[in-house]
């Protein structure tokens, strides 16, 4: 079966007043119908792999890349009239915070409505329909009512579980999550994650799950892909975290704190010029 | 011997809303003390009643044995207690520089010597004095918070009050923010209160913790008690799980 995605050497370059930034030094990888993590710390380009995927690097960027292949479809040669088929039908985003993601002035239940109508010819009260089985998949009790509240309403477990609902009800093939727990208390942030697990397995989605924190990501992925100022250092199966040999993938999973273990000072990564390389 | 805060049932009410209702902690002299709980449990307005930011409607709180007004503290108060907030990209002025920023507390309570303690706090919390001149939006995250912590510190205070100081940071840059807390903590001999949802990062940091519902203390804690998981609240355990990260419920039905 051929990947669902192919990413092969990516780059993302912006140019500046002092010179161009490479955000993103290529990056390849491939995507099945599997739970992969890009893991990394601020501006090492995570979020621009993900953004280059789905289409959203500002105009005055550069994109190149050997492939970049969803489904048999050129993203790079893509026209914008493709590209707009393909966002939120076929490939679609969660972003971090559900405060700034979601449409202030209109309600949780016309912006579900207005994805899958835009992608979909459905009838209203079809859409209607399924805009709040939808939110019934994301287990929002009481999904009748939460429709017709406007985000400012709900607290953010909520908003993001609605954000959620609105990128899945079209049914895509590929969803990428940038940061989709980070806004979120520690304890809504497994309730959210488990309705993302069992949607995601339950429609067979490929699913690219960018975070920072290391742990989180290995505990919900199959595969783990750890990037370093642009470029990956290490790609490995999430249950051999345990074994990583990068220098840089051993030292985010010492530096956190965790509960029982006793280390005064916590250890610190030690960056090396030479994994910027 | 007297609690260096203590905190006498607190209530603090924003119209009809109770977001303290009756808490009461104390913290010895030198100790670190955590406070945990999610969102809205009430435990950044505990920290903001202390530093006089939030409206005391009942209750006391009594540091150093001596009970503070209800209404606008003293300068001599602020002299002793100082804070240092969640996010460190909106906790900075945006158009001063470090130098600025660092010469206000200074300026505040009238010390003498400006350049000597500007760059000995500069050089305390590990940045050089290349950072002197610049503007905020010149750091990084991590290099801003620790802007934030030189600028509490500068007065040289003897509680700090640390609300999610490292909620915002990288994992990586976390560890360095909280080993530098840990050693200024030993070197100044300092009381900490620190705020987090992170139960990793209290335990770490902190001897004795307060876990925090609705407003109200639900259970005390000690940091070997919580790693032993000598735990009686349900809450306090849904907390303990929720930071081993993210466990898959194998059980699906088919």
């Amino acid at each position: 079966m051929s990947p669902l995605l192919t990413v092969d050497d990516l780059r993302v370059s912006f140019p500046t007043r002092t010179g161009t930034v490479q955000a993103v030094r290529g990056v390849s990888f491939t995507l099945g119908r599997e739970r992969l993590g890009i893991v990394g710390e601020s501006g090492s380009g995570k979020s621009q792999t993900g953004r280059a995927i789905m289409g959203l690097t500002p105009p005055q960027a550069e994109i190149s890349a050997k492939t970049l292949n969803f489904d048999g479809i050129d993203l790079l040669s893509a026209t914008r009239k493709q590209k707009r088929s393909l966002r939120g039908n076929r490939i679609a985003m969660i972003l971090q915070d559900p405060k700034y993601s979601l449409n202030p002035v209109m309600s949780i239940g016309r912006q579900i409505v207005e994805t899958l109508r835009t992608h979909e010819n459905v009838s209203k009260s079809e859409a209607r329909d399924r805009a709040i089985a939808m939110l019934e998949a994301v287990q929002i009790r009481d999904a009748a009512r939460v429709f017709d509240l406007h985000p400012h309403e709900v607290s953010g477990g909520m908003g993001q579980r609605a954000m959620i609902a609105m990128m899945l009800v079209a049914g895509p093939e590929l969803l990428i999550a940038d940061e989709p727990t980070s806004a979120l208390d520690v304890t809504v942030q497994l309730e959210v994650l488990s309705v993302l697990d069992r949607l995601v397995a339950d429609r067979g989605m490929g699913l690219i799950f960018i975070s920072h924190d290391l742990r989180l990501v290995s505990s919900f992925c199959d595969r783990v892909i750890v990037m370093y100022a642009g470029h990956v250092v290490e790609e490995l199966a999430a249950a051999d975290l345990a074994n990583a040999r990068h220098p840089y993938t051993q030292g985010l999973l010492s530096c956190m704190p965790t509960i029982g273990s006793d280390r005064h000072p916590l250890p610190v990564l030690d960056r090396k010029p030479e994994w910027a390389l | 011997m007297t609690a260096a805060i203590s905190v006498e049932n607190l209530v603090v009410t924003y119209d009809d809303f109770l977001a303290l209702n009756d808490v009461s902690i104390g913290v010895e002299p030198g100790e670190s003390y955590g406070l945990v709980g999610e969102s809205g449990s009430g435990k950044s307005t505990l920290l903001r009643a202390i530093a006089g930011l939030a409206p005391v409607t009942d209750g006391q709180i009594v540091i150093d044995g001596k009970a503070l007004p209800r209404g606008k503290r003293n300068k001599a108060f602020y002299r002793q207690v100082q804070m240092v907030f969640q996010d460190p990209y909106g906790s900075l002025h945006p158009r001063q520089t470090i130098d600025r920023l660092l010469q206000e507390p200074l300026a505040i309570h009238g010390i003498a010597d400006a350049e000597k303690r500007i760059l000995r706090a500069l050089d305390e919390v590990g940045l050089g004095p290349s950072f002197r001149f610049r503007y905020a939006h010149q750091l990084s995250g991590g290099q801003r918070q620790r802007i934030a912590i030189a600028r509490a510190l500068i007065i040289e205070p003897s509680v700090l009050l640390l609300d999610e100081p490292t909620s915002a940071l990288d994992a990586s840059v976390q560890a360095e923010v909280l080993n530098l807390l840990e050693q200024i903590r030993r070197d100044r001999k300092l009381t900490f209160i620190m705020v987090s949802h992170d139960l990793g990062v209290v335990t770490h940091m902190c001897e004795r913790l307060a876990v925090m519902k609705n407003g109200r203390v639900v259970e005390r804690l000690t940091a070997p008690d919580l790693v032993a998981g000598r735990i009686t609240e349900a809450y306090t355990q849904n907390l303990m799980v929720a930071s081993k990260g993210f466990v898959r419920k194998t059980a699906m039905p088919a």
